[in-house]
């Protein structure tokens, strides 16, 4: 019955809009060119914050000189190898809690209390226990990853749809079937949540537990280049640290789109 | 479809005879050429609810059976039994062995391709690769959807799932194909053309069908008998011999305005109370 008005136009803000192609690129750009005029003109002090152009010289010396690559491949492998116990435990756990209730009695109010300790706390304790080598880098890693794990894949097997189960146990599927072809797959979406979470909290951990005294990886050369006042080297193993981030988020992606081939929302894409 | 169709032959061959499941006293055991289903003096209780008393049922091999009643008369109730889902330990429940369930919603796995999830209704018959494969696109070429086999259910449409749902219960080629509201989520037309799917795949097949619906349309167009349940009780049947396709013609009708009075609607009023009790579509579209 009532009568819409055509004429009138919503009226708008809007910023002028850049005419360049992925207008995203600009600001950053903008900012790079201001902290190079910054570090030229001496506003910005070397010791406080290398210019751009000297970290990405630095960048280019030690890539050439095979320090960053191996120090990398060192932090690559903790954050790996601290990632792989975290993602075994937590896969275990969800699934002894997740596929049946004394184990979630068992196992869940356990994983609860853990949750309430930030990991990161457990730092010194976990020096005294396995003094600064290599072991409490990786045990902090696990622990750290075990719980995103735990829990977005345990909610996810919780989560099936019991109509789905249902109608499995009305063709015969064995209990292994309908986990097999049921539960896990239905839980899959979840765990991959979760597996993208973990991926960035062992980055994180790594490197705050590259700190303990480690003679190799990002962190001893962050730690060196801290000494020396090198903030080019800093900033370079900052920058490393981004990429890593966005690899492994890269990873879970491409993993999501093979994986979840199924899900409407791939379909489309 | 022009002529009028027979009835389909009693007991195929490749039906195993009907086995007793939910245990119940050993001298109480069919033969093979009795009925599909029987259910004697069947109680089932949700706490202080008695759903369905003393119910009394058979089901020939063969026979299609609709079974109408309101919402909570316990229709889903017993079919949840027969399919197994419900399992009613210590009753007399006698159902063949190969059971299979279309359900209102079709529930396909979305991870699994349209001729993985028809495939799933071959568990347990021992048969692998290309055989599987085989068996689940004969079953879908059945329903006319031999060109989706590795679609992803996302992609179907209502109709189509349901196609997928149905050509999975009969893959298995089921001495008892259950139909739980099957077509209620469908629209008037799509419902039309799944009707005349589920008789021609009857005819081929020869289960024994109970459908639950709560559309009296559907049952008197589809079935040999309709049982009416109320109170957990059948408070009427009656056997529909009229030849199929049927119109809604002036036999149909009665039939029809019978059964809506045992449901407690008068079909001289009946238009007003259809919102109520009848889904849509009503008898005049039937053709």
């Amino acid at each position: 019955m009532s009568v819409v008005a055509a004429d009138r136009k919503p009226v708008r803000f809007r910023l002028p809009r850049l005419r360049i192609r992925g207008g995203r690129w600009v600001s950053p750009v903008l900012l790079l060119l201001v902290w190079e005029l910054g570090s030229r003109t001496g506003i910005i002090p070397e010791r406080i914050l290398a210019a751009p152009s000297a970290v990405a010289e630095t960048f280019w010396a030690l890539s050439v000189s095979g320090e960053l690559s191996s120090n990398l491949a060192v932090s690559l492998a903790r954050a790996l190898v601290g990632l792989a116990f975290g993602l075994a435990a937590g896969v275990v756990l969800a699934l002894i809690a997740g596929l049946s209730r004394t184990g979630e009695v068992a196992v869940d109010p356990l994983m609860q209390i853990k949750r309430t300790i930030p990991t990161l706390a457990l730092t010194p304790l976990f020096i005294v226990w396995f003094g600064i080598g290599e072991t409490p880098k990786i045990t902090l890693i696990a622990a750290a990853t075990v719980f995103p794990i735990y829990l977005n894949l345990f909610s996810g097997i919780r989560g099936v749809d019991a109509r789905l189960i249902e109608a499995g146990r009305s063709f015969g599927l064995t209990q292994a079937e309908l986990i097999r072809d049921v539960i896990l797959p239905g839980a899959l979406p979840s765990f991959l949540v979760g597996l993208r979470y973990a991926l960035g909290v062992s980055l994180l951990v790594l490197v705050v537990a590259e700190q303990i005294n480690a003679s190799a990886g990002l962190g001893h050369l962050i730690n060196n280049a801290r000494d020396f006042m090198r903030t080019d080297i800093i900033v370079v193993c900052l920058l490393v640290y981004a990429s890593l981030g966005l690899a492994a988020d890269l990873f879970v992606r491409t993993l999501e789109t093979r994986a979840l081939a199924w899900r409407p929302s791939i379909i489309k894409s | 479809m022009a002529t009028p169709l027979a009835r389909p032959q009693q007991a195929a061959p490749h039906q195993p005879p009907p086995q007793q499941h939910n245990a119940s006293p050993s001298d109480w055991r069919l033969a093979d050429d009795g009925p599909a289903v029987r259910v004697r003096n069947f109680t089932r209780r949700f706490g202080d609810v008695t759903v369905l008393e003393d119910l009394d049922l058979e089901i020939a091999q063969g026979e299609f059976v609709a079974l109408l009643g309101r919402s909570g008369s316990g229709k889903t109730t017993l079919l949840r039994t027969l399919a197994g889902i419900d399992p009613a330990p210590g009753q007399q429940v006698l159902a063949p062995d190969t059971r299979a369930v279309v359900f209102q919603d079709a529930r396909l796995l979305p991870w699994k391709r349209v001729w993985r999830n028809v495939a799933l209704g071959l568990k347990g018959e021992g048969l692998r690769g290309a055989g599987i494969r085989a068996r689940a696109e004969a079953a879908l070429t059945e329903v006319g959807l031999d060109h989706r086999l590795d679609a992803w259910p996302a992609t179907l449409s209502g109709g189509e799932s349901q196609r997928v749902s149905l050509a999975r219960a009969l893959v298995r080629d089921p001495g008892l194909l259950l139909l739980d509201e099957p077509f209620a989520a469908l629209d008037a037309l799509t419902r039309l053309r799944m009707h005349e799917l589920v008789l021609s795949l009857w005819r081929r097949h020869a289960p024994a069908v109970l459908l639950v619906t709560h559309d009296v349309d559907e049952a008197v167009a589809l079935a040999d008998r309709v049982l009416v349940l109320d109170a957990g009780r059948i408070a009427a049947e009656e056997r529909i011999t009229l030849p199929r396709p049927r119109a809604a013609d002036g036999a149909f009708q009665d039939i029809r305005a019978r059964l809506l009075r045992h449901l407690g609607v008068d079909a001289g009023h009946r238009r007003a109370a259809e919102g109520a009790l009848v889904s849509f579509p009503s008898g005049e579209i039937v053709a």
